[in-house]
C-alpha cells in the first residue's frame, strides 16, 4: 500500500488509542481522583493556590466561574498589549527586532488570549524571545481556560449527587474555577507538552537563546538562519489547539517540524486532548454510550471532509498537469517534500477541524476543494474541536438536536433529566447562528470595501478572481473559529483586518463559552427526572444522525452560497 | 469581580514564572544533549559547517538544484509563495521555470520533469527533493563533472532517505548531503 497513505491511517490510529486513556486520565483530573502524577504535581499546585491566595474549597455556579474565567483572560489582555508594544527595549530581544503597532498588537494580544494564534505578523521578524515567550505563556493558559471551562459544563450535565426533595444539585454549585484551571494546565498541558519539546528538541528543532546565525553555503552564498528556543514552542502549541507558529510559515519550517517522525507526533498533538475529551465527559458522567456516540458522529464529519481533501492533493493541480509535466507526488506549491501531499492534507483538515490552525503546507496553494474543505472545517467547528471549546459547541449542537426530535416524536424535548424550554433554546440559537453571522457579514464587508475601490486595497489579495474571495472569506472563518490559519496570501496587517479579526476573534471566542455554561448552569438547577420508557435517548445512532443533520443544516448550508463564490467556482474554472 | 482581580493578577504572574520561566529552561537545559547544543543540526564539510534542515541556494549547473523557493531561501523570513492553483500569473511563472530547466537541460523530456522540482516549498527552506527529481538532473551532472553516470545513480540510491520504518511518509533527498558527497566523489 502506499506509504503516504499508511503514514496518515496510522496517524490517526494512534491518536484514538491514546486519547481514550488519556480521557479516563483527564476525567480523573477534573473529579480529583488519584493518579500517579500526584507525587508530583500536588505539592506544586499547592504552591500555585497558597501565593495566588486562592481558596480552591469554594465553590462556584455558573455565573462566578465565568466572572473568574472573564477576569483572569482580561488581565492577560492587558500585560500582553503592554509586552508586545514594547518588546524592542525589554530584554531578550538578540535579533533587535521592533515593537508591534497598536493595532497589530491588539490583534495578535487577542489571537493568543483566545487561544487563536492568527499571526498578522511573522515570528523571525516580528517578535523578540521574550515575546515569543510570553505567546507560549498564552497557548498553555489559554488552552487551559478552554479545558476548565469545558470540566464545569461537564459537571452541569451529571445527575445530582444529592437526592434532595427538589432534585437539585447542592444549588447548581460547579466545582472551583482556579482549581479546574490550574490542574488543567499543570497536570494535563504541562507533561504532554515536556515529552513533546524533548522529542522535537531531539529530532533537529533548535532549542536556544542565541540570535540570528549566519552561514556561508556551499555554492559560497551567505544567509542567515533564525534560530531560538523553538522545541518548547511547538509542542504546547499543538497539543493546546492554538497553532500560532514561531517562524512565519509554521510547522511548514525545517526548524519547526524537522522530519516525518516529529510530523506524526505534531499530528497527533492536535487532536489528541479534543478527542480524549470526549472519553473524559464519558467518564465523568458514567456515560460511555454518549460519549461513543458524539465520537461516532464528529468521526463521520471529520472523515467527510478528510477523504476527498486527501485525494485532490495526491492528484495534483490540472493546470500543472496541462503543462505536460509529472505530478508523481501530487500538488506540491506550498508543500515539502518530507511531508508529501497526503500527510499535508491529512493535517490541514486536524488543524481546522479543531481549533488549532497551525499548518504544515500552505493552504491559500492547494486545490480548491481542499481549500474548501479547510473552510467547512472552521464553519462547522465543532468535530472535535477546540480543546474544551469544541465540545461546548457540540454541546449547542446537541442541544439543538434533543428540541427537535423532541418535537418530530411529539416527547418533551429532555437531555440528561432535564427539560429543555425557551430560555436555553433562544441562546443555543443565538450561539448556533453567531458564527455565520461574523463570518458572513464580516466577508461581506471586506469585498464591498474592495470591490468599492480595488485600486486602493490592492494590497489585500495575493490572488485575483474567485481564490482572492476565498482569502477573505477564509481569514474571518478562522477569526471566527478561533482557528488562526489562513490563505497567508492575504495581505493582513493593516488596520482593516487587525481589528475587523480581533473583534471577531473577541466575539467567537467569548459568547460561545458564555451561552453553553449558561445553558448547562441553567439546566443543572432544573429538577431533574428520572429517565422513563418515554425519554427521548441521546446515546443513539438515531439521535447521532439527528445531531449530524442539524450540524449540516445549521452549519454547514448557512454557508453555501459563498463556498459557492469561492472554492466551488474556482473548482469549475479548473477542472 | 473584585475579589478575582488580585488572584488573577498573582496567579499569572505565577503561571509566566512556571511556564514561561521553569519550563523553557527545563527543556533547554536538556536540550543541550541533543546534536549541537540544540541550536539546529548540521554537517560539517572542508571545515565549513552547514544546516542539514536548511535549504541552500543552488543555481550552479554542477549541483543539483533544490526546489524553488518564495523567499529565495531566506532563512530569516521564510514562507511560501501563497499563490492559489489557477492564478495565471503564477501558472505563467511555473512554466518559465519549466522552460528555464529545459534549456539547462537538453535532451530531457518535459514529462520527466516531476512538479516538486517547478513549485515552491511552502517554508522556502524545503532541503529535500524528490527521487524523480534528481534522477531528472543526472544527465546534466554527467555532462558537466564527467563522472559515470552510474557513480552518479549510485550517489543517488545511497542518499536516498526511505519511508519511516519503510512504511510511513514519502522518499526523499537531502539536497544539501547529496552535493556534498557529489563534491566528494572526485
Amino acid at each position: 500500500m502506499n506509504t503516504e497513505i499508511l503514514g496518515i491511517i496510522f496517524m490517526y490510529g494512534a491518536v484514538v488509542l491514546l486519547a481514550i486513556p488519556l480521557g479516563r486520565y483527564i476525567g480523573k483530573i477534573f473529579t480529583n481522583e488519584k493518579t500517579w502524577l500526584d507525587k508530583i504535581f500536588n505539592p506544586l499546585d499547592n504552591l500555585f493556590y497558597k501565593l495566588s491566595g486562592i481558596d480552591i474549597s469554594k465553590e462556584m455556579n455558573w455565573k462566578q466561574h465565568l466572572v473568574a474565567l472573564l477576569t483572569i483572560n482580561a488581565f492577560w489582555f492587558i500585560l500582553s498589549m503592554f509586552v508586545l508594544t514594547n518588546m524592542s527595549w525589554l530584554p531578550l530581544n538578540p535579533d533587535g527586532n521592533p515593537s508591534m503597532t497598536a493595532d497589530l498588537a491588539f490583534n495578535t494580544s487577542v489571537s493568543f488570549v483566545t487561544n487563536t494564534n492568527l499571526q498578522h505578523y511573522s515570528g523571525e521578524t516580528g517578535l523578540s524571545y521574550l515575546g515569543q515567550l510570553m505567546l507560549m505563556l498564552w497557548q498553555f493558559i489559554s488552552a487551559g481556560t478552554g479545558i476548565a471551562i469545558c470540566a464545569v459544563v461537564f459537571f452541569a450535565m451529571r445527575e445530582p449527587k444529592v437526592s434532595s426533595p427538589s432534585g437539585r444539585d447542592r444549588e447548581g454549585l460547579l466545582g472551583n474555577f482556579y482549581f479546574l484551571f490550574v490542574r488543567s494546565c499543570t497536570r494535563i498541558l504541562l507533561p504532554l507538552s515536556f515529552a513533546a519539546a524533548i522529542i522535537y528538541a531531539f529530532n533537529g528543532t533548535p532549542m536556544t537563546f542565541e540570535g540570528k546565525d549566519t552561514v556561508t553555503t556551499l555554492q559560497g552564498d551567505t544567509v542567515q538562519v533564525s534560530r531560538g528556543p523553538v522545541a518548547a514552542f511547538v509542542a504546547i502549541k499543538q497539543l493546546g489547539t492554538n497553532g500560532g507558529g514561531f517562524y512565519g510559515p509554521n510547522s511548514t519550517h525545517p526548524f519547526e517540524n524537522p522530519n516525518y517522525f516529529t510530523n506524526i507526533i505534531e499530528t497527533i498533538s492536535i487532536f489528541l486532548i479534543p478527542i480524549a475529551m470526549i472519553f473524559a465527559m464519558g467518564f465523568v458522567l458514567k456515560r460511555r454510550k454518549l460519549a461513543w456516540t458524539i465520537f461516532g458522529v464528529m468521526t463521520i464529519g471529520f472523515l467527510c471532509l478528510v477523504i476527498p481533501s486527501v485525494y485532490y492533493e495526491m492528484q495534483g493541480n490540472p493546470a500543472i498537469s496541462q503543462m505536460g509535466i509529472a505530478e508523481p507526488n501530487g500538488s506540491m506549491e506550498g508543500k515539502e517534500i518530507r511531508f508529501g501531499s497526503a500527510a499535508s492534507a491529512y493535517w490541514a483538515i486536524n488543524t481546522t477541524c479543531t481549533s488549532n490552525g497551525s499548518v504544515n503546507a500552505m493552504h491559500d496553494s492547494m486545490t480548491p476543494l481542499t481549500g474548501m474543505f479547510t473552510l467547512l472545517g472552521m464553519m462547522i467547528n465543532c468535530f472535535y474541536g477546540g480543546v474544551g471549546v469544541g465540545f461546548l459547541n457540540f454541546y449547542v449542537f446537541i442541544i439543538l438536536a434533543v428540541f427537535i426530535s423532541g418535537l418530530m416524536v411529539g416527547r418533551t424535548p429532555e437531555f440528561l433529566g432535564k427539560k429543555i424550554e425557551a430560555r436555553e433554546m433562544k441562546i443555543a440559537m443565538l450561539i448556533a447562528l453567531l458564527h455565520p453571522f461574523l463570518i458572513l457579514a464580516g466577508t461581506a464587508l471586506a469585498s464591498f470595501l474592495y470591490s468599492g475601490n480595488p485600486e486602493a486595497y490592492s494590497g489585500w489579495l495575493a490572488n485575483p478572481g474567485f481564490h482572492g474571495f476565498s482569502e477573505m472569506l477564509y481569514e474571518f472563518s478562522s477569526s471566527s473559529a478561533n482557528n488562526g490559519s489562513g490563505f497567508e496570501g492575504l495581505g493582513d496587517n493593516t488596520p482593516f483586518w487587525n481589528i475587523a479579526c480581533g473583534l471577531v476573534m473577541l466575539l467567537a471566542r467569548y459568547l460561545p463559552i458564555i451561552g453553553p455554561v449558561a445553558i448547562a448552569g441553567i439546566l443543572a438547577s432544573k429538577k431533574y427526572i428520572p429517565e422513563s420508557a418515554g425519554t427521548l435517548k441521546t446515546d443513539t445512532a438515531t439521535f447521532g444522525l439527528m445531531v449530524f443533520a442539524v450540524i449540516a443544516i445549521v452549519a454547514a448550508l448557512s454557508f453555501f452560497p459563498a463556498l459557492t463564490l469561492g472554492p466551488i467556482a474556482e473548482y469549475f474554472s479548473l477542472y | 469581580m473584585k475579589s478575582n482581580i488580585l488572584p488573577a493578577i498573582k496567579l499569572t504572574l505565577l503561571c509566566l514564572v512556571f511556564f514561561s520561566g521553569i519550563y523553557t529552561l527545563t527543556v533547554y537545559g536538556i536540550s543541550q544533549f541533543a546534536s549541537n547544543n540544540g541550536k539546529g543540526e548540521i554537517i560539517s564539510h572542508n571545515g565549513k559547517t552547514y544546516y542539514t534542515n536548511i535549504a541552500q541556494s543552488f543555481t550552479d549547473d554542477k549541483y543539483f538544484y533544490s526546489r524553488p523557493s518564495a523567499v529565495n531561501y531566506n532563512a530569516a523570513g521564510s514562507g511560501g509563495s501563497n499563490k492559489g492553483p489557477s492564478n495565471p500569473d503564477y501558472l505563467a511563472q511555473v512554466q518559465s521555470r519549466i522552460d528555464t530547466f529545459l534549456v539547462h537541460n537538453p535532451g530531457i523530456n518535459k514529462s520527466e520533469i516531476p512538479s516538486d522540482l517547478v513549485t515552491a516549498s511552502g517554508s522556502g527552506l524545503d532541503p529535500h527533493i524528490s527521487v524523480q527529481a534528481a534522477n531528472v538532473q543526472v544527465k546534466r551532472i554527467v555532462k558537466i563533472r564527467g563522472i559515470a553516470e552510474s557513480d552518479i545513480r549510485q550517489l543517488i540510491l545511497s542518499n536516498t532517505e526511505k519511508p519511516l520504518l519503510g512504511l510511513f511518509g514519502t522518499e526523499r533527498i537531502n539536497v544539501l548531503k547529496l552535493n556534498i558527497a557529489l563534491d566528494n566523489l572526485k
